[in-house]
């Protein structure tokens, strides 16, 4: 792989002007979400509507151009899907990164712009800064099914 | 196996180093196998990793292989030839060290895993005795965290205060500072002798006298990052703790040093009980074996001493003060090349004298991703908060980046490593 399509012009325009950042008052749940191995910190803001659908998605934080261009895409991507089809697009935005994914039409498709971080795959140091807004995410919906409204997630090492 | 002495050589191994010479590569750089072979895809590996733990000589490799093949035994059980060899052999490294340092007091030099070990031993072993609620313990905000949290553990067990020495604009500690935080309640003063992150060289002689003038106050110097890169005389310095690691100084894992004074030792009560550390033991008592013993419970990594002494030997063969020279020149090339970089910004430029640890920050690009670039061409640095959370909190940033230098980089790594930063800087433009 190389250096060009890894911080390619998708991720890298994420990086450089992030979708969605900034705090959302009035959410449903939020994450506050750590890596300390890399110091990268993450808070993600969910709203739900009355149908279980992710109404709107924001985020704030610090962190590389893996993490920081990761957590814009995603945003991105689940507003406005059901919960569970979030659910869905996590588990396979996962097994792509972590390299368990032979990637068919249709998830590329369901994918979207997130295929630009397959390079990631290639990169097992840098999994968990792809991964860190995913598992918020992750850890937000499970949140908000138990009733609850924040959550922490810190990232171990392997 | 090549030192880099002057040896006989033929005509074409004369022209290559020559060659060598004229790419800036370094003549030491051969007695290391891993340089020796290609690192990945045929890119050369540039190691700029070397204030984590450093690259292995042929000669530590080969002192490490030869005493498991033919000499192994355990040392101080001297009931046959063999183990009384080895025991030789482990206590003449104790005594090279006291010659490497300048520390003729050889009954005060104790073997340890690391330098992390050493000071969790003065933490432990004099702390909890002589530390008690209204004491105070002062430390500088460039410290590494193995000279920072058993401290912090001493203040929960004891209840004792923590006092942090800051640093000027340069990346020099504050001495008046120091002067004004010692008061009569200072029981222990620690300062780390090179910061891991700035580079800086702390003057060591002029603090030890300080704190000799205005306290009673015991003085613990880590010597993790300085003992392995300039010439260090202890004996011309007021202390009375003295930490360093093996591994950071071409040696083996797993094996460091408390050096002390043994009237100090004495006093201590030991870290570890076990094996080797008693005289005589009876069911609810016993009594100490004498220094170093005392404080070297259980069997020692033997191997890793061993491996030191050659290490040891390696560096005095060099000479520490061609070590040093070639490290500052060094140096003085890589700022000078690193600030022609596009949005660099070094940490710690400007003291009076700093070493090859160079910790830099590229505007708008995340340590991480500087990381994986540099990665990709072969060169290893760094990136995060170099466990020194307390100096990155003071400079206001999360993370740095950090590439530091040894006895096997040359000019050539330094280049690699500017070339690598300008496509890092053209990828995120
Ligand atoms: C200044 C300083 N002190 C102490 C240490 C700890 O060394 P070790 O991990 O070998 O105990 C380090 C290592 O990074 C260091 O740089």
């Amino acid at each position: 792989m190389s250096l060009r399509s890894l911080y390619g012009n998708i991720i890298l325009d994420h990086y450089k002007n992030p979708r969605n950042m900034g705090e959302l008052p009035e959410a449903d749940v939020v994450v506050e979400a750590r890596n300390p191995l890399c110091g990268d910190e993450l808070t993600l803001y969910l709203k739900l509507d009355d149908n279980q659908r992710l109404a709107e998605v924001k985020f704030t934080g610090v962190g590389c151009a893996i993490s920081q261009a990761s957590a814009s895409m995603m945003t991105v991507a689940v507003q406005g899907l059901p919960k569970e089809e979030a659910e869905e697009l996590i588990q396979l935005f996962k097994q792509m990164v972590m390299g368990e994914a032979e990637l068919d039409a249709e998830a590329e498709a369901r994918l979207g712009d997130l295929v630009s971080l397959e390079g990631v795959s290639q990169l097992h140091n840098r999994v968990k800064c792809a991964t860190l807004a995913w598992n918020a995410l992750q850890e937000g919906l499970e949140e908000f099914a138990r009733g609850g409204s924040r959550a922490e997630l810190v990232e171990k090492a392997d | 196996m090549g030192m880099s002495m002057p040896m006989p050589k033929g005509s074409s191994e004369l022209e290559q180093a020559a060659e060598q010479e004229a790419a800036g590569e370094c003549s030491w750089r051969r007695d290391f196998p891993i340089f020796n072979q290609p690192y990945r895809d045929g890119i050369p590996l540039t190691y700029l990793d070397s204030a984590a733990t450093t690259q292995k000589p042929q000669v530590v490799i080969d002192a490490l292989s030869d005493f498991y093949s033919h000499t192994y035994a355990t040392v101080h059980r001297g009931a046959y030839e063999l183990s009384s060899q080895v025991t030789d052999r482990f206590d003449q490294v104790r005594a090279k060290l006291a010659q490497f340092l300048g520390a003729p007091d050889e009954r005060a030099i104790v073997f340890t895993r690391n330098a992390t070990e050493a000071i969790n031993l003065v933490a432990y072993a004099w702390g909890l005795d002589n530390l008690s609620p209204g004491d105070n313990v002062v430390l500088t905000i460039m410290e590494h965290h193995s000279n920072i949290i058993p401290w912090q553990l001493m203040a929960h067990y004891r209840g004792i205060e923590l006092r942090y020495v800051e640093i000027d604009q340069q990346g020099e500690l504050k001495l008046d500072q120091l002067a004004e935080l010692i008061d009569e309640h200072t029981r222990l003063v620690g300062v780390t002798h090179v910061s891991n992150v700035l580079g800086t060289v702390n003057p060591l002689p002029e603090i030890g006298r300080l704190v000799r003038e205005c306290s009673d106050a015991l003085i613990l110097f880590d010597g993790a990052q300085a003992a392995p890169h300039l010439p260090v005389n202890l004996t011309e310095l007021e202390f009375d703790f003295y930490v360093l690691s093996a591994h950071k100084m071409l040696g083996p894992t797993g094996i460091g040093a408390l050096i002390s004074r043994s009237e100090l030792l004495e006093k201590m009560q030991p870290f570890n009980g076990g094996g080797s550390m008693i005289e005589r033991v009876e069911l609810d008592t016993a009594t100490w074996a004498e220094l170093p013993y005392k404080f070297e419970a259980g069997t020692p990594h033997i191997a890793g001493v061993i491996g030191w002494g050659a290490a040891l030997d390696y560096l005095t063969q060099v000479g520490m003060e061609r070590v040093l020279d070639h490290e500052l020149a060094l140096t003085d090339y890589a700022l000078a090349r690193l600030s022609q970089v596009p949005g660099i910004r070094i940490f710690g430029q400007g003291q009076k004298m700093r070493l090859g640890v160079i910790s830099f920050e590229l505007a708008g690009i995340h340590p991480h991703d500087i990381a994986t670039i540099l990665d990709h061409h072969g060169v290893c640095i760094r990136a995060g908060h170099h466990c020194a959370q307390l100096l990155m909190k003071f400079l206001g940033v999360p993370a740095t980046s950090r590439a530091s230098f040894y006895l096997y980089n040359g000019r050539d790594d330094v280049d690699r490593l500017v070339n690598a930063l300008m496509e890092a800087v053209e990828i995120f433009r």
